[in-house]
């Protein structure tokens, strides 16, 4: 049997744990501050997180293409600084990942914050932990299971992506040939062995995240302090 | 209901499936079919590779127009299109194409690599993809440009990343550049025929014999209107001489 490069799967695997990283650093706050806040503007930025989730591809993917081009202020802006452009750049394919995995970053932890309840919270505040204390030594451990849903999800999501990274990325060699990419570009040219090895991989690799997932949660106990 | 029936009888429907690269000249081809013989056409757009997929699993189109003559032939060898309805209908243009105007789509430029992309459609899924890959390599440069490549899943594509900027250059389709719809001015190289094998694009007519429309649209391809408004979208027709565009 031909063996498919296994080039593409390094750089779907580094992509994706790169925008889990990020999504971490960026999701957690965010779904904190869903978690707990009053504001009429809620619903707003709840809805603008979960548009990922409803639009195809083709939408992220051409106003990306349109974003970071050289000739918009984001994409001249990178141009100036590093002399390269954002688009066909593992860069790229990051901010795109990032964007097209907010949701299940953030879902999942906002879900986890807001079964945490005000009780531990407000207990911790009584025994005068800083809210950033009260957040990393209390809600944050509580919120484990949420936690590790969350970068489960986005990690798998990330390396399932196809969409956006056929639009943006350019299908360059050890930068933005992704697996999904490597597996449509197979099937095109009827190389249907390594298409199969590849896709058959990921079916495997797919299907054990999400028992992982549903384990995990049935599994670890609620912790009640 | 009698009515309906005779004006059904009269007017048939003609399923036209056409390479996107080809679209526009189609669609105005169709209209023009359309006014002259009261048969009505629906015209779908993909990529060769998927039509012809499509085809293979049942789609009902009447004619086919692909990007290249090897889906065409081998529908006429597994018996799904009609035995010598095969020909060519248009050949496709490759430009060298910059829409900045800070950068002259020449070989010069491409020889100096004085640019930070050049896209292309992927050579092993597009005709033009295949084409520009033929130019790089009998210019000796297709080694050097490497990492300035970036690749599209097929022309139309190519041609977006260099409309959108993302990619100073493209070699894509003469049609999509001096489409009207290409809101874009720049510049452009038309690339030299012997330095590339020609782009022809082929029809054929599909198994679904019977149908009047469809023949009568088949046929209408070959004729001096239809090949005046194809050439008029870019593309050179059998038996001319290249046309000089201007824009």
């Amino acid at each position: 049997m031909d063996l498919p490069e296994l080039g593409p799967l390094w750089l779907s695997l580094q992509l994706a744990a790169s925008a889990t990283a990020v999504l971490l650093v960026l999701g957690t706050p965010l779904a904190w501050w869903l978690s707990g806040t009053r504001s009429r503007l809620k619903p707003v930025i709840e809805a603008v997180t979960a548009l990922p989730l409803v639009l195809p591809p083709t939408v992220l993917g051409f106003y990306l293409l349109l974003l970071m081009s050289p000739r918009s202020w984001l994409g001249g802006l990178w141009v100036e600084v590093t002399d390269t452009t954002l688009t066909f750049s593992f860069t790229g394919l990051l901010i795109a990942s990032v964007i097209y995995s907010l949701p299940f970053m953030v879902q999942p932890l906002q879900a986890a914050f807001e079964s945490l309840g005000r009780g531990p919270l407000e207990a911790a505040a009584s025994l005068r932990a800083s809210p950033l204390d009260a957040f990393l030594t209390v809600a944050a451990p509580l919120s484990l299971r949420g936690f590790l849903t969350a970068a489960v999800l986005t990690f798998a999501h990330t390396i399932g992506e196809f969409g956006v990274v056929l639009m943006v990325g350019g299908n360059i060699p050890g930068k933005t040939r992704v697996i999904s990419i490597a597996i449509y570009e197979h099937v095109e040219t009827l190389r249907y062995a390594e298409a199969h090895t590849l896709a058959a991989g990921l079916l495997l690799f797919a299907f054990v995240v999400l028992v992982f997932v549903y384990v995990f949660n049935r599994r670890l106990p609620v912790h009640v302090a | 209901m009698l009515l309906l029936a005779a004006s059904g009888a009269a007017a048939g429907e003609v399923t036209v499936a056409v390479a996107a690269n080809a679209a526009e000249a189609v669609e105005a081809l169709a209209a023009d079919f359309e006014q002259r013989t009261g048969h009505r056409v629906t015209v779908t757009v993909g990529s060769t590779g998927k039509l012809y997929a499509q085809i293979l699993h049942g789609a009902p189109f009447d004619v086919f127009l692909a990007a290249d003559q090897e889906r065409p032939r081998l529908l006429v060898e597994q018996g799904l299109a009609v035995e010598d309805s095969r020909r060519t209908y248009a050949i496709g243009q490759l430009v060298l194409w910059s829409s900045d105007p800070t950068i002259e789509a020449t070989p010069e430029t491409l020889r100096t690599g004085s640019f930070r992309r050049l896209a292309i459609a992927n050579p092993d899924l597009a005709p033009y993809g295949a084409a520009a890959r033929n130019v790089l390599r009998e210019l000796g440069l297709w080694e050097s440009l490497r990492s300035k490549i970036v690749v599209g899943e097929n022309v139309g594509q190519s041609f977006t990343m260099a409309a959108s900027g993302n990619a100073e250059l493209g070699l894509v389709a003469l049609s999509s550049v001096i489409s009207p719809r290409n809101g874009r001015e720049g510049s452009y190289w038309e690339i030299p025929e012997h330095l590339h094998r020609p782009i022809r694009q082929d029809a054929v007519l599909l198994g679904r014999a019977g149908n009047t429309a469809a023949r009568a649209f088949h046929l209408f391809l070959s004729s001096p209107k239809a090949l005046a408004t194809i050439e008029s979208f870019g593309f050179v027709v059998d038996g001319q001489r290249r046309p000089i565009h201007t824009r």
